[in-house]
């Protein structure tokens, strides 16, 4: 067309790219990263669920889910979790409301209920290795041990987040980039939960039916 | 958007809710028109819609990245206690047959993976300008490949290469 034609002014340089970039606004992109994150995290599980389904089933004369756990003690973690995940929640509209102290205290909180998931975890998992069931035991050990421990690694990871977090918001309040903060570790938290979900139905509750 | 103040129902939450959207749409007066409309309901949010422009963390805002509520944590832990406590006492009191516990507990788990996305992480179809949801589908399409593909290899390897042979007809 003869209306694309365009003459050039003396000293004008030729462009073909926005001179200046658009502006966003500071953290504007972080909630979509983190949640591509998220579920990038969600792939590894899914593939450590893969394999539990795999080799789930071979026990190589060893002991199997029937003889090793123990359903009140995983309903009792599974309640820890879920109460962690409801009070992160009233975190999460202490913060929105712009109140610190009650924002801190809910973490802490949060934090205690994470600190119980962790401990009773620990506490099956040497009950476990002390009774011969290590992960070396059978190929149905070491995919448990791996899944089991990776989503533990995870808690034990949002638990110094948290605690970081805290002493973030203790020293700068919730300003903006905390808020943000907050909200990263909120979608991480909750996403536990949800692979808590498939692990206590995946692998205990379909382990005590095998 | 002069409506707004006459709507009773519903008054602080839902006015706030439109008022970011509007802000995209239209012109920075009508902003404050919504914005003097929410006033005399709900004075934070008011104030975010209101002062929201200078601040760093307005972004959020205007992409409709939900707090969630007090009622939609509360609805969700109900739901996720009810749809965990089921699958635990199908299993424990063993009342059906396990195959069938075991199809029941899975709907509940899928279910609860639901509730839990829905009224905890805030999943909407809207937010990010919806590529927090395309990237959800994606996941969940490569979760699915991946988790049916393994199994349904690996059983067929397992039956195919059993030594089925040797250990039902030995050699004479």
């Amino acid at each position: 067309m003869a209306s694309a034609v365009k003459t050039l002014a003396p000293g004008e340089e030729v462009v073909f790219h926005l001179k200046e970039e658009p502006h966003h606004p500071e953290g504007s992109s972080t909630m979509l990263g983190f949640w591509l994150y998220l579920m990038s995290d969600c792939l590894i599980f899914a593939m450590l669920f893969a394999v539990f389904g795999v080799i789930g089933g071979n026990y190589a004369g060893g002991p199997g889910p029937k003889a090793l756990f123990e359903l009140p003690l995983v309903a009792l973690n599974t309640a820890m979790l879920l109460f962690s995940s409801i009070t992160y929640g009233f975190a999460m509209l202490a913060m929105v409301r712009k109140n610190v102290a009650q924002t801190l205290i809910w973490l802490a909180i949060t934090g205690v209920f994470g600190l119980c998931f962790l401990g009773i975890e620990l506490y099956e998992f040497a009950h476990l290795i002390h009774e011969g069931a290590t992960p070396q035991r059978s190929g149905f050990l070491s995919a448990f041990f791996t899944l089991v421990g990776t989503h533990g690694l995870h808690v034990t990871f949002g638990l110094i987040w948290l605690v970081t977090l805290m002493v973030q918001i203790g020293w700068k309040g919730l300003i903006p980039a905390n808020q943000r903060r907050l909200m990263c570790l909120s979608l991480f938290w909750h996403f536990l939960d949800v692979i808590w979900i498939g692990v206590f139905t995946f692998v205990y509750l379909m382990g005590m039916l095998r | 958007m002069s409506k707004a103040p006459t709507q009773k129902p519903s008054p602080a939450k839902a006015a706030a809710k439109k008022a970011p959207a509007r802000k995209t749409a239209a012109p920075k007066a009508s902003v404050a028109v919504s914005a003097a409309a929410v006033e005399p309901h709900g004075h934070t949010h008011a104030h975010d819609v209101d002062h929201g422009h200078g601040h760093d963390d307005h972004g959020h805002h205007d992409d409709g990245h939900a707090h969630g509520s007090m009622r939609d944590y509360l609805i969700g832990f109900g739901l996720s206690v009810v749809l965990t406590a089921i699958p635990f006492w199908l299993v424990m009191s063993g009342v059906f047959a396990p195959q069938l516990t075991g199809g029941i507990i899975m709907a509940f788990a899928v279910a609860q993976i639901v509730v839990h996305m829905i009224f905890f992480l805030h999943m909407n179809a809207k937010s990010e300008g919806g590529w927090t949801i395309l990237a959800l589908i994606f996941t969940l399409i490569l979760v699915v490949i991946a988790l049916t593909g393994s199994l349904w290899v690996m059983y067929h390897l397992n039956t195919n290469m059993m030594p089925q042979g040797m250990d039902m007809n030995p050699a004479p």
